[in-house]
């Protein structure tokens, strides 16, 4: 995991919307929901890797754009009966800016 | 602070499935307005009466048919006071009195009183073995008889006592059935399916004596058999009356409530008294009383919506099908079959495979069937019934039901019973039948929702639903399957497009939380179906007033491009009729080279697709088209796609008119417009119909004298030809036809709902009348048309490119180095 990392304003990401944080390892999908919370996942579906960052997102879940599989933002599980999960990574919200701390892939996998 | 408001008291007279379901709908509006006590002279909690049947037979127990337990109440803090009667209503002091003399206030009443087993009123009638079929009681006592005594009498052929008949005789007694009339099930069959009917139960053992008329129930201590008009009599150990039900209403009369055959209750089921509400059996609307399940359940969402102090729902009667619960028999009847001098008759009989159907049509419109043997198309007809889908186009094959009807993809198939497991029901997820009998078995499933979510056949275009359906009733069998009258918007809410649409004029609701808010959407902000379906309505019913909302629209149209399998996304650009240049051409080149776009296509809308663009890139992209003069196709909108067209009079030896000038006026009059779903046009300079106009949401064919206006066609997932709809002289009018029908289809159509579809939905005729016939209602459409065009026609791609809208959206938010 890696220290807590300034990527912007919250207000630089729509409420019920996204936006996208590049890395050297992929992109990750920042997301804000309509009460302010904030949750990074890793940008790819985990049916046939479609862009979640691109869903509508609604009640702090996600519909990947390709093909309406659900995932849940805090866990980044699927919504049952769905099956499949994303990797998530910790965020926090200080004085109006978003802190986002990615962890790495899991050298097991 | 005065926190502690005091609850209104709602009593609720009778604890069965209509007040229950009203007091659960009530509880999920407005969990905490009142106080609620429940009287229930059963000793149970509330339980499924319609599957008292099976519990009969044998097939279910009496835990497997209780709706709500009585923890049920204890946790929804209602008081059930089961096992006592309520005698009297009150309506001066607002109180009702119990048995015991107890008098309890209300500030709303519910009379769910239902209805009583009509009991003959026959010398012997109240002798010990005489019994009715009604309640867990009198299924008690049918059981136990049929372990001590041998030979039962059925008094009434019609549902209850058919089914009542077929549980004694699988609990191994004889079973004569006795019926007044010569046919069975009068009120739902004809005499054709009646006998039909008849020749099977015999061969299961079931005997008939009919048309008869019992006289008396012989009988000292017991009874011991029936005499019947003639004087003959049958022995008998067991006689069950089954001949009807009668709305329980004596209370309710006693009261000084109107009441005709039921308690006469309003749209809003209220009865003369406003703080009296009255739900199921008991009632009567418009004249109607109902013994069925799923009018009771349209009553009760009707009720606990004015409970709830919503106050918008009404109800407007119910259309029922039946359905007989005895396994192995396959009937379905619906609506109003007995003939008429205006009504219409499209029969099929086929004696060797036991197959009877009988569509009636009225007006064009089916108003009744009667199935028998094959009953798998039962919904498909139910469903156009209560649609009032006209039905003319389909007339010639209609008896054979829905599957010879055009669906592309299901090469015919028909009968689920006799597809191998093997055989694939679900083309774009690939799910076989196998799969969904499985998933429906092992899971429990009911609803074809429930199908869906498990195995996704049904879930992506739609066209399988009907054969999923039936996989469906094929595996659960006889049960009940109610299919909601209105198809709730998404699962988010029970009300219907037209609800909701209806809803935002009268309300004059103007923003997503606000209707979800006043509709009491069940999720906070909703989901990919309905904000989407919401921010749509919204637009078109407040033209430059209501402020879009980029979130709930789908990725396609908040980017203005098509998104692709791999993420990047494709660009169109509008080429007005089909019609470019070499400059433009050059400026495509141009794009494609610079910013390396692996594919260049020719659509079938007669433009090039740019395949393959990268997110960030698409605004410079735009940026580049626009320099050439080029804007936005919106070949990703639920809105106006591309107006194709041939050469016509300009060049064409054959052309009649400058077909592609009027496509090009057209298109230039209408892109840039929302509508439900998207919207294709053509032109063709003459008959030979170059442009193909036939297929298309809206199509024009040139002739010498004018211009044929056609719609409602199809090339997708249906194969369609269009409906004629006007012919007239000038181009001015063929745009005023045009806009005029598609303002219709913008007001009418429901999310995603295709104009042929719509037109399938409201009727050829409607349309016409309100677009070619009334010529005023013609052009005040074409106004609202006009008017909301000023609000609509600014090109995306230049708002993006160089204006800066949405920045945001096409810049990543921060770019890391690490990792």
């Amino acid at each position: 995991m890696t220290g807590w990392i300034e990527i912007g304003a919250l207000n630089d990401i729509p409420r019920l919307g996204s936006r996208v944080v590049r890395t050297a390892s992929g992109d990750i999908a920042v997301f804000r929901s309509a009460d302010d919370d904030v949750f990074a996942l890793d940008d790819r579906c985990p049916h046939k890797g479609g862009p979640l960052s691109q869903g509508i997102v609604h009640n702090k879940r996600v519909t990947c754009p390709l093909h309406n599989f659900v995932i849940d933002l805090a866990s980044g599980e699927a919504v049952a009966p769905d099956t499949g999960c994303t990797r998530v990574h910790p965020t926090r919200v200080e004085n109006g800016m978003v802190w986002l701390s990615l962890r790495q892939a899991n050298p097991a996998s | 602070m005065l926190e502690k408001v005091i609850k209104q008291k709602l009593v609720v007279i009778g604890n069965g499935m209509a007040g229950i379901r009203t007091i659960e709908t009530l509880l999920e509006r407005a969990p905490d307005l009142y106080d609620i006590t429940v009287f229930g002279s059963e000793p149970y909690g509330n339980y499924n009466r319609i599957l008292l049947s099976p519990v009969l037979a044998g097939e279910k127990t009496v835990d497997d048919i209780m709706l709500n337990t009585v923890q049920w109440y204890d946790d929804n803090d209602i008081t059930l006071r089961k096992g006592e009667t309520v005698t009297m209503i009150d309506r001066r002091t607002c109180e009702i009195v119990t048995e015991a003399g107890e008098r309890l206030p209300y500030d709303r009443l519910l009379i769910a009183t239902g209805s009583n087993p009509i009991k003959l009123p026959l010398p012997g009638k109240d002798l010990p073995g005489v019994i009715g079929f009604r309640d867990i009681y009198d299924v008690e006592r049918m059981v136990e008889a049929s372990t001590s005594h041998r030979n039962a009498v059925v008094i009434g052929g019609g549902l209850l006592g058919l089914e009542a008949a077929n549980g004694l005789m699988k609990r191994g007694m004889n079973v004569t059935v006795v019926h007044l009339l010569d046919t069975l099930m009068e009120r739902q069959l004809d005499p054709v399916a009646g006998g039909l009917l008849r020749k099977s139960l015999e061969e299961r053992g079931m005997v008939f004596r009919m048309p008869a008329q019992t006289q008396a129930i012989l009988g000292e201590d017991r009874v011991t058999g029936v005499r019947f008009g003639d004087g003959s009599e049958l022995a008998a150990d067991l006689v069950v009356m089954a001949v009807g039900i009668r709305p329980n209403f004596e209370l309710a009369r006693k009261a000084g409530l109107h009441c005709e055959r039921g308690i006469v209750v309003s749209d809003t089921m209220q009865t003369y008294d406003g703080r009296i509400y009255a739900v199921g059996e008991c009632v009567q609307h418009r004249r109607q009383t109902y013994g069925l399940v799923a009018p009771l359940f349209d009553q009760a969402k009707v009720c606990a919506n004015h409970l709830a102090m919503k106050g918008f729902a009404t109800y407007d009667g119910s259309v029922v099908s039946t359905k007989l619960k005895v396994t192995g028999i396959d009937l379905f009847s619906a609506g109003d079959f007995a003939p008429g001098p205006d009504k219409e008759e499209i029969v099929l009989q086929d004696a060797n495979r036991g197959v009877y159907k009988r569509i009636i049509l009225r007006d064009k419109k089916i108003v009744g069937a009667v199935l028998y043997g094959d009953t798998i198309d039962g919904p498909w007809y139910f469903q156009h019934l209560r649609d009032g889908t006209d039905v003319s186009a389909m007339r010639e094959r209609l008896v054979f039901g829905a599957a010879n009807l055009g669906d592309g993809g299901h090469a015919g198939q028909n009968s689920v019973a006799a597809m191998s497991d093997a055989t694939e029901i679900c083309g774009c997820n690939g799910v076989c039948k196998g799969t969904i009998v499985k998933a429906i078995s092992e899971k429990k499933l009911f609803t074809l929702d429930d199908v869906r979510a498990h195995t996704k056949a049904s879930s992506s275009c739609g066209s399988c639903t009907g054969l999923v359906e039936q996989v469906l009733a094929f595996t659960l069998g006889g049960d009940y399957s109610t299919a909601p009258k209105v198809k709730p918007l998404c699962k988010c809410t029970d009300h219907s497009h037209d609800d909701v649409r209806r809803v935002i004029v009268e309300q004059n609701l103007k923003t997503i939380p606000d209707v979800m808010r006043f509709m009491d959407w069940k999720t906070d902000n909703g989901c990919h179906s309905c904000r989407p379906a919401l921010n749509y309505y919204l637009l078109a019913t407040w033209p430059g007033e209501y402020r879009d909302d980029q979130q709930s629209r789908y990725i396609n149209e908040r980017v203005h491009a098509n998104i692709q399998k791999d993420g990047t996304y494709s660009v169109v650009p509008r080429m007005w009729g089909g019609v470019t240049t070499s400059n433009e051409l050059r400026a495509i080149a141009d794009v494609a080279d610079k910013f390396n776009i692996p594919t260049v296509k020719v659509t079938g809308g007669q433009r090039i697709d740019l395949l393959g663009v990268k997110k960030e890139d698409l605004p410079a992209v735009w940026a580049d088209l626009n320099e050439a003069g080029m804007v936005s196709g919106h070949a990703y909108a639920k809105g106006l796609r591309t107006v194709k067209t041939c050469v016509g009079s300009e060049w064409c030896r054959f052309g009649t008119q400058d077909s592609t000038g009027l496509g090009v006026r057209i298109e230039k009059f209408m892109w840039g417009s929302w509508t439900p779903a998207k919207v294709k046009l053509a032109v063709s300079g003459c008959p030979r119909n170059c442009a193909e106009a036939t297929c298309k949401d809206v199509g024009v064919i040139c002739v010498d004298s004018g211009y044929e206006i056609h719609f409602a066609g199809a090339a997708g997932l249906h194969i369609k030809g269009t409906e004629f709809l006007a012919k007239v002289a000038t181009e001015d009018e063929t745009l005023e036809v045009i806009a005029a029908v598609t303002q219709l289809y913008r007001e009418q159509g429901w999310y995603l709902e295709r104009m042929y579809k719509w037109c399938d939905r409201v009727g050829l005729d409607a349309i016409r009348r309100q677009v070619v016939e009334d010529v005023a209602n013609r052009k005040a459409l074409f106004e609202r048309f006009a008017c909301s065009q000023q609000f609509s026609q600014s090109d995306p791609w230049a708002e993006r490119a160089r204006r800066g809208v949405g920045r945001n959206e096409f810049a990543p938010m921060a770019e890391l180095e690490l990792a």
